[in-house]
């Protein structure tokens, strides 16, 4: 099979979407440029032309409530941000309109948008443009929540998102977008709301979001070199959130590690522990643990940024605590390799 | 007298009396509590809705604010559905859902209202886009009011309905209040020429009560609209005769007096044509009973209603 990165997955998708449905539309700030939100709208402007691939002005709020009337007459409309700060923008749009329409209305008006919006570390991007605010918009009933983590679920789970008659915010890490992975060339869907286990493990259950799935994966593989057998689950939709396989891993292992990529207060990781409390109590040998954002604004500086988000290392240690190990010698260990792609902005 | 009224004129008193007299009957129930959520009045601004909705079509779509009851009928919105609705009850178009605030009648091309200011300003924006690009002739109108100027949406609104000429109708229904606040304690701007400045035509009706010219108005710009034209923008000075929200006045409370209110009885169609209105009002209230006996049958929603329609 081909190997696509997640930029050229996402890409991919758009344009077989727009193929298939003359009613999709893809628009944002910056979206037909050169640069097309890191390569994944490259080309959309010229094949599709103006009217369904547009940038716009700096008006995040007109153009998300622009997505429901455009969405009430009839279109599918893809609203990408650069940086999911920008969403905050947009929240009385999403919050007060666009969940809850359908709704409001006695169910006679879906309003089928996707929200595309890159979250995430990148080089020295500061309290501004690194934000996840997953649990702004699980907390809100009426959206759906995508936060893929390879190629091949960000481009079956897009399409599965332009498809779907509901609003669905689709998250997702800048770094992703330069993973590989065997993508399938014809369209397909994911289906939102399924997880997937990536790694089966007797010892230790971890559950992570978006990036933390590519450190948590790593973190399992240095994990096994010292015997302990770590299972990964990536929920990949955030809302609604796939417990089953979760809590089935749980009974299994009696031991539940999340790694959010998110602030821990009040978060998404603490609502999966609740769950999981009340699901497998009696069964859990140890207090669930969580790891994530610490609990600070981003900082720009990088020796703060390698304290403020969590890798594989932090996943190796806080396993190596609940499993009562001595911590191992990481030394030799490359914990950063996605980080030094950046030799500027990006 | 009343047969060199023309069947036109008829028409337009008899919808702005329905109007009023429901909403007359809104005050008259309200302290039963069996209306069962805020309501914000739209008595003395009726005729704009009425004039307005004159030469729309099912196809045109229109977007509006929560004080949303006069539109909902003169688009065409059913009356029953309505009362139903403010009785928060199965039978309502929402199926009490949505109550007084967030009246929607897609059927009839009323697409929804909002009871945060100005928020559905870019939803016609939106819909203007998808007309041109499916290639629909039709128009999309957006209605607010002189509140909603303030806000940041608007101005991002009208600006990319010029940029992008779409086929929307801005029509900023002004009354000079919001909530309790005259408009010169809060603008610093004059608000046609601020719209002018974003290249779109403006026209303004000094009148809101003149049924007839709201009305051609309205159609000559919605036909505008439907050959391809793009925004236009109109104002058209009103007047709301009871409080912000709730059924009563508040002449008493100091921030306006009942003189100002006064002024717009003078040329209140419904005190100009009272000969009109007299023969019409027997088959209003029937109109009227009609709906509120609906209301009255319909049952309750329970729990299955609370947790359907979230998707």
């Amino acid at each position: 099979m081909r190997r696509l990165s997640f930029a050229e997955a996402i890409r991919e998708c758009l344009f077989q979407e727009m193929e298939r449905d003359p009613s999709v539309i893809v628009y944002g700030i910056g979206v037909p440029d050169f640069k097309g939100i890191f390569g994944t709208t490259v080309g959309l402007g010229e094949k599709f032309g103006p009217q369904r691939c547009f940038d716009t002005p700096l008006s995040e709020d007109i153009m998300t409530g622009f997505a429901l009337g455009a969405a009430l007459k009839g279109l599918r409309p893809v609203h990408i941000h650069i940086r999911t700060d920008f969403l905050l923008l947009a929240m009385n749009q999403l919050v007060n309109m666009i969940s809850c329409h359908n709704y409001m209305t006695g169910g006679h008006t879906p309003v089928p948008i996707v929200i595309r919006a890159i979250i995430g570390r990148g080089w020295g991007q500061g309290a501004q443009h690194s934000k996840s605010l997953f649990n702004y918009f699980t907390h809100i009933p009426g959206l759906k929540v995508v936060a893929p983590a390879t190629p091949r679920d960000g481009k079956g789970l897009l399409a599965a998102a332009i498809r779907d008659n509901n609003p669905v915010v689709f998250l997702e890490h800048r770094w992703l977008h330069w993973i590989e992975d065997d993508v399938p060339e014809e369209s397909y869907e994911t289906p939102i709301g399924v997880a997937q286990t990536l790694r089966e493990g007797s010892d230790l259950t971890i559950v992570a979001t978006s990036w933390m799935v590519i450190e948590a994966v790593h973190a399992a593989k240095i994990l096994a070199g010292v015997g302990i057998n770590v299972e990964v689950i990536d929920p990949r939709t955030l809302a609604p959130m796939d417990m089953a396989p979760i809590i089935a891993s749980v009974k299994k292992t009696g031991r539940l590690l999340i790694a959010d990529y998110d602030w821990l207060n009040s978060g998404l990781s603490a609502e999966i522990a609740a769950d999981v409390g009340v699901a497998c109590f009696g069964r859990l040998k140890q207090p669930i643990e969580r790891v994530g954002f610490a609990p600070t604004p981003c900082p720009t500086v990088r020796t703060l940024e390698n304290h403020f988000y969590p890798n594989a290392e932090t996943i190796v240690r806080m396993a190596e605590k609940m499993l009562q190990r001595a911590p191992m010698d990481l030394s030799g260990v490359d914990f950063f390799s996605h980080e030094r792609r950046f030799r500027g902005p990006l | 007298m009343a047969n060199t009224h023309n069947e036109r004129l008829k028409r337009l008193i008899y919808q702005t009396l329905l109007i009023r007299r429901i909403e007359e009957r809104v005050i008259e129930l309200y302290p039963s509590d069996k209306i069962q959520s805020p309501v914000h009045l739209s008595i003395g601004q009726e005729p704009v809705a009425v004039g307005l909705c004159e030469p729309m079509t099912a196809r045109d779509v229109l977007f509006t604010t929560y004080r949303g009851h006069a539109y909902y009928v003169a688009k065409g919105g059913k009356l029953p559905e309505l009362m139903a609705e403010l009785y928060g009850r199965k039978g309502g178009v929402s199926g009490g859902k949505a109550g007084s605030m967030h009246l929607a009648a897609p059927e009839v091309g009323m697409m929804g209202s909002s009871a945060v200011v100005a928020s559905t300003i870019p939803h016609a924006v939106g819909a203007a886009l998808a007309a041109k690009v499916r290639g629909d002739k039709q128009a999309i109108i957006t209605i607010f009011g002189d509140g909603a100027i303030e806000e940041g949406v608007y101005h991002e609104s009208l600006n990319f309905a010029s940029l992008h000429k779409l086929p929307v109708l801005f029509v900023c229904e002004n009354n000079a209040l919001a909530v309790h606040t005259p408009l010169r304690e809060r603008q610093a701007f004059d608000i046609v020429t601020h719209a002018k400045a974003y290249n779109i035509n403006t026209t303004v009706i000094e009148d809101g009560n003149d049924l007839i010219k709201i009305a051609d108005t309205s159609a000559k710009l919605l036909e505008s609209l439907r050959s391809g034209g793009g925004p236009e923008w109109l104002m058209i000075k009103t007047y709301r005769y009871k409080e912000h929200v709730g059924p009563g006045d508040d002449f008493d409370s100091g921030y306006r007096s009942r003189a100002e209110m006064e002024k717009w009885l003078a040329t209140d169609p419904l005190y100009r044509w009272a000969d009109l209105v007299k023969e019409m009002e027997a088959d209003v209230k029937s109109e009227i009973d009609r709906a509120v006996a609906f209301a009255e049958a319909s049952p309750a929603p329970g729990l299955a209603d609370l947790l359907t329609d979230v998707e």
